[in-house]
């Protein structure tokens, strides 16, 4: 689950991780009330949406207007305001459609020396968290990683005790920190550790991190995900959660215990198992079709979950065809074609509809489709499903 | 000899008395694999369906003589149940709960790294050899008896190969899903050498995926130690990067981990990778065929 930067920057602070002075505003009003509360000549404006790249980023309504700005008074913060709220920003992360901004952060301006970047995930390698450091402020650590690789220090810690200050000195000097924003980092970098673990986050990204003329290190920018799997200990952070920034059908989707993501072609797949899953779209892909979906009905779904899969994949607009690709291990195929026959009365199938199923059960689930009288194309291995669901569009 | 299971292989399975622990305790044992109890703390002394439940990994291990268990505790539980197998000495631990926090895990791998213990998934279909012994939830009328050892880090897609290659027939020495977990006990390196060594396999099949960097280091081993004739495949060529296809594995971020590279780093060693999905196991045909 991704929350928002002003959210981020809450949960940082209340972990002792230095931030500049920011106030969260939802009308152009109370934007100019924060430029005056955080009395400075400066203040920055942040649209507040989970897609990175807001600087860069510009609204569909207003194209000058830019995601993040510098203003310089109560009226310019107001100004921007009215053209941000209710506005649909389009960055390089949000896709082409844009998200629509409710929220802004109007944040204290900074004297800024350096600029850096701090992340910590978990290494498969090390089977650890890793707090990972560049020089490099401002950059999508990726493009570091491959234009130079040598700038990105690494530094596993443990998954108990978290960062040691040790290692936030030797990352700190290595950086070419000195003096108090030296002393800063040894605080700073070991209270991001301890957040990462004590929240169960998959990830914890400051860019930039920021050190400030008096040698202080502040996030200017946070990003916060966290694992999915431990949500049930943190019941707060579910209150952070922003369905808008959510497609609608993998919202649905996750709440039958579906694991659905939308793409864009025109092909529906409903599949058991992530592996098989992905092989399903490939194999649309490699006969000419492309998929509208990707859908893992996981191992032990009943009637009613299969049921909302196919409404689910219905109810996309673009769907011209579908297909059912099932290996029956704990899921039964006789399950599937029941939910199936089922969404002919409960969902309706207005598009072709092609079936391959193998596996536990496998006799009884053939028998109930032939008998169903039902138009339904049967497959009898991969390569058989895929191109005559393919076919289906021609 | 295959690897992991043989006939000296005693099983308990904890979270027995949990609807799914139940029913594949019961699915293993009729097909012919010893499940010799059960732990679910609080309802030791008790038996259900023949098996007898613990309250301990270690009481079970005391009165049983298990060597192996087979996991299926809810989440939220479920690392520290792994933690106590490995206490109690199980030598083998089949992990087949998925959604277990991934800081779970790392306390997980903490505690196993000065462990005789060896870890199967988390999130996994667990081991089988066929005909000797199936640890997990695999149907196994799929797997036919063979010489090709079969890793996967996804599940119905190992069903998927497994068929495939009975479909031509060729058998399967042992099969194992790792699971498709950022944190996994046995991995790709691992199986890769118990395969090489293992005399009653003579070719090897796996199953990667999107995500991570496990094949591309899978391919370095293969270079250097299998002189066996391996195939691969990997799943999601197609997906798109930034979005996590169910495994918490299967992302691609910022260009790496694509199926692209993994693929290219499998061919470089000398694998046979499957064009498609469809083609697995007539690549192991392929693979066995050039070693000749």
């Amino acid at each position: 689950m991704k929350i928002h930067e002003y959210q981020a920057k809450q949960l940082l602070a209340a972990a002792k991780v230095a931030i500049p002075r920011g106030i969260v505003a939802k009308t152009p009003d109370e934007a100019a009330d924060a430029f005056h509360e955080l009395g400075g000549e400066i203040a920055v404006v942040k649209s507040q949406i989970h897609a990175g790249g807001r600087g860069k980023g510009r609204f569909k309504e207003h194209p000058d207007q830019a995601g993040v700005v510098l203003v310089r008074s109560a009226d310019e913060a107001r100004d921007n305001a009215s053209r941000m709220l209710g506005s649909t920003l389009v960055t390089i992360q949000s896709g082409p459609e844009g998200k629509q901004v409710n929220t802004l952060y109007v944040e204290a301006g900074l004297d800024i020396a350096r600029e850096l970047y701090l992340g910590v995930v978990v290494d498969r390698e090390t089977q650890g968290p890793v707090l990972i450091m560049s020089s490099e402020g401002g950059m999508e650590i990726e493009e570091v990683a491959q234009e130079s690789p040598e700038k990105i220090l690494s530094e596993p810690f443990d998954g108990e005790a978290g960062l040691f200050p040790y290692q936030a000195r030797k990352l700190a000097f290595a950086l070419g920190l000195d003096g108090p924003a030296a002393r800063s980092a040894e605080k700073f970098l070991p209270a991001v550790s301890r957040f990462f673990l004590d929240s169960d986050c998959s990830m914890t990204e400051v860019n930039p991190l920021v050190v400030s003329k008096a040698g202080e290190l502040l996030a200017l920018d946070a990003k916060v995900s966290f694992d999915d799997n431990a949500l049930y200990r943190h019941p707060s952070f579910l209150e952070l959660r922003d369905l808008n920034e959510e497609d609608e059908s993998e919202v649905r989707a996750g709440e039958a215990g579906l694991s659905y993501v939308n793409l864009d072609g025109n092909i529906g797949c409903l599949v058991n198992g992530a592996g098989l899953a992905m092989s399903t779209m490939d194999l649309i892909k490699l006969h000419g079709g492309e998929p509208a979906n990707f859908l893992d009905v996981g191992g032990g779904a009943n009637v009613d979950q299969v049921t909302e899969a196919f409404r689910i994949i219905l109810s996309d607009s673009n769907v011209k065809a579908v297909l059912v690709n099932i290996f029956g291990g704990i899921m039964k195929c006789d399950t599937i074609v029941e939910a199936l026959l089922g969404a002919y009365e409960k969902v309706g199938f207005n598009v072709p509809l092609v079936v391959r199923l193998e596996g536990t059960n496998v006799d009884l689930a053939r028998k109930m489709l032939s008998e169903s009288g039902r138009d339904i194309v049967t497959a009898t291995d991969l390569t058989d499903a895929a191109q005559k669901v393919v076919a289906t569009l021609n | 000899m295959s690897i992991l299971v043989d006939r000296e292989t005693r099983v308990i399975c904890q979270g027995i008395t949990g609807r799914a622990g139940l029913f594949h305790s019961q699915q293993c044992r009729e097909y012919g694999t010893p499940i010799v109890g059960g732990v679910t703390p609080g309802k030791g002394g008790t038996e259900i369906d023949g098996f007898a439940v613990f309250n301990t990994v270690q009481q079970a291990v005391e009165k049983t003589g298990a060597n192996a268990s087979l996991v299926f505790v809810p989440p939220p539980f479920c690392g520290d149940a792994i933690l106590e197998a490995a206490d109690a000495g199980i030598q083998l631990i089949v992990a087949i709960t998925e959604g277990i926090p991934v800081r779970d895990m790392i306390r997980v791998a903490d505690g196993l790294a000065n462990s005789e213990s060896r870890l199967v998934g988390p999130n996994c279909p667990g081991v089988i050899t066929p005909g000797i012994a199936k640890i997990g939830i695999m149907p196994g009328y799929i797997h036919q008896p063979g010489t090709v050892g079969l890793i996967s880090r996804s599940g119905t897609l190992t069903y998927e190969a497994a068929w495939q290659l009975g479909n031509i027939g060729l058998g399967q020495s042992t099969c194992v899903g790792i699971g498709g977990d950022p944190i996994i006990g046995t991995n790709f390196l691992d199986l890769l050498e118990l395969f090489q060594n293992d005399p009653e396999t003579e070719a090897i099949l796996m199953i990667g995926e999107i995500g991570g960097n496990a094949e591309e280091q899978a391919a370095d081993y293969i270079k250097q130690h299998v002189t066996k004739p391996v195939a691969g495949f990997i799943a999601g060529r197609t997906a798109p990067p930034g979005k996590r296809m169910g495994h918490a594995g299967a992302i691609i971020s910022g260009g790496s981990g694509t199926a692209a590279d993994k693929i290219s780093a499998l061919q470089a060693a000398g694998v046979v990778v499957a064009e498609s999905p469809a083609d697995m196991g007539a690549a192991v045909k392929r693979a066995i065929d050039q070693s000749k």
